[in-house]
């Protein structure tokens, strides 16, 4: 809705007042956020480095894109490139494998923080606190980097993509997994209390179930997007899919990354049919 | 979850937790994928000790972090931040109306799928792939990198916004038809003040999301600060590369801020 006061007639005899929606404040920072906004999009327009050759040929070089990426070479998908090297579909495989291994890594790695993090488990300020910052902290890094990172570490190939995939569920996992955590019911937990259970009891009987469901979805949301994540893992050599695209990219050879396009959507909207469909028979 | 008994329970006592058959049938399913994934990746103890040892050299190359060269840091920072700014605000601009055409309530079926499909293809590809394309067809700089979010932001973004429309009370919608109003009055006023907040909660946090991009957009040559970052690490300059780093994590940090903060004047 607008912003603009909203005048309505006062009594019949009484002197007109002025109804405004919103106090001066509000209307200020209102108007500093709008301002700030407009302003940041002039700076970067003037500012911005854009060659206008570039802008204006841009159609005729998409159009050629597309046109060198037909006929798309289909038979790439089971030869390889030269013999020793992997073919798509073995790339394929192993992104799948990045992306689930890594999950699963990021999971386990994800639950002592969200516990960690969650108020109402543990009482400790200072350790919520700590939790919390080691969250943000590896959300806060985009997969990419935590795979060059892990390149850096364990050399080329499939381990560092799975550990970078982890690395960043962690933060994300570990978030959600505190706040559902943090938003169960009291009821269960006092009960438990009463009788005399301890922590470890309480957390696996009275925490758990409650948070089972929230976990599971959050797995699975995780998993697709690190499907996604996993495809482009390879452009730093951290393994699988994306290895296979930048060699084909640096030899420009547009009918087979065409290919492996093609094969990157047919897996992710696969996946993502095949989270919605569990997400509606398990939840 | 059906209770079922345990065999080697007293009779009538019933296992309070015990999973249904369902249940045990997806966590075995779930064991053997994911024992077939460890068996491709391998992921065994000698190369975890060899890579902790990698490790700790490159934290000593790491440490401490320097800024220098400033120029090109604040260089591909500034661009980021110019990336980020003009592919939310060129992503808005066009998946504001996808949005609204891909909302099922408002839109007869054949508009609603097609425009639905694109904003799928538009989240399906990760925003680096996105950039390669785009390198190839505008060359190498910011513009590369502005399209490539924008397509990213459609595809985010335009889902939300088609999601929103979606559940709002078509009550308002009803009577603001009854008075006659046209097409655009009956967006103005029936749609529009039922998804506004929504809406400023999804741009604050798709511009938030686009600024995390910008920052690797640039290891494909898209620009911002991605590049640099990249150069920095083939010349193995892993305390530049670390400064690099602590840079974005304060730019993304100062973003987080400012969304709250936005969320906060519009109260949410």
């Amino acid at each position: 809705m607008s912003d603009a006061a909203v005048p309505a007639a006062a009594g019949a005899a009484g002197a007109a007042r002025e109804w405004r929606r919103f106090t001066p404040a509000e209307r200020l920072a209102r108007f500093a956020t709008y301002f700030l906004c407009v302003a940041a999009i002039v700076a970067s327009l003037r500012t911005v480095d854009v060659i206008p050759e570039f802008l204006a040929d841009a159609p005729a070089q998409v159009q050629d894109l597309f046109v060198r990426m037909w006929p798309v070479d289909w038979a790439f998908y089971v030869t390889p490139r030269n013999t020793g090297a992997q073919t798509v579909h073995a790339a394929l495989l192993d992104t799948l494998a990045i992306a689930l291994l890594g999950t699963v890594f990021g999971l386990v790695l994800a639950v002592p923080f969200g516990f960690l993090a969650a108020r109402n488990i543990v009482r400790l300020s200072w350790v919520n606190w700590l939790a919390r910052l080691v969250l943000v902290a590896t959300r806060s890094t985009s997969t990419l980097l935590w795979a060059l990172f892990f390149v850096a570490v364990f050399g080329p190939g499939a381990l560092a993509g799975t550990c970078a995939i982890a690395f960043r569920s962690i933060g994300f996992v570990g978030k959600l997994l505190s706040e559902a955590i943090e938003e169960s019911h009291r009821g269960t937990i006092e009960a438990l209390t009463a009788a005399g259970a301890s922590w470890t009891s309480r957390v696996l009987y009275g925490y758990w179930p409650q948070v089972k469901p929230a976990f599971v979805a959050i797995a699975m949301f995780r998993w697709d997007i690190n499907v996604r994540e996993s495809s482009v893992l390879g452009l730093v050599g951290a393994g699988g899919i994306g290895m296979a695209m930048n060699a084909a990219i640096d030899t420009f050879e547009w009918q087979r990354v065409a290919l492996i396009l093609l094969v990157i959507f047919a897996v992710v909207v696969a996946s993502e049919l095949l989270v919605t469909w569990l997400r509606k028979r398990l939840l | 979850m059906e209770p079922s008994a345990s065999p080697r329970a007293l009779p009538g006592h019933v296992r309070p937790f015990a999973m249904s058959r369902a249940e045990r049938i997806g966590w075995i399913v779930f064991a053997v994928l994911a024992a077939w994934a460890a068996s491709r990746i391998d992921p065994s103890w000698a190369r975890f000790v060899t890579g902790l040892a990698n490790a700790e050299r490159f934290f000593d190359r790491m440490l401490p972090p320097i800024f220098t060269p400033e120029r090109e840091l604040v260089r591909g920072l500034a661009e980021s931040l110019q990336i980020a700014v003009l592919a939310t605000a060129l992503g808005l601009a066009l998946s504001l109306p996808l949005g609204l055409l891909a909302a099922r309530n408002l839109m007869p079926g054949w508009v609603s799928w097609s425009a639905r499909f694109v904003i799928t293809v538009c989240r399906t590809f990760h925003p680096v792939i996105v950039a390669i394309v785009f390198v190839k067809a505008v060359g190498f700089g910011a513009l590369a990198g502005i399209f490539a979010l924008t397509v990213a932001s459609i595809g985010f973004v335009g889902k939300l916004f088609a999601e929103a429309i979606e559940e709002i009370s078509m009550k308002p919608i009803e009577a603001v038809r009854a008075t006659g109003a046209s097409f655009a009055n009956v967006l103005l006023f029936a749609v529009v003040p039922q998804v506004l907040y929504r809406f400023i909660g999804f741009i604050a946090y798709l511009a938030d999301s686009n600024l995390r991009n910008s920052a690797i957009v640039g290891l494909v040559g898209a620009g911002g600060i991605g590049g640099t970052l990249f150069a920095a690490f083939q010349r193995f300059d892993y305390d530049y590369v670390l400064g690099i780093l602590l840079c974005i994590i304060g730019l993304i940090m100062v973003g987080e801020a400012l969304q709250l903060a936005v969320k906060k004047v519009f109260r949410q």
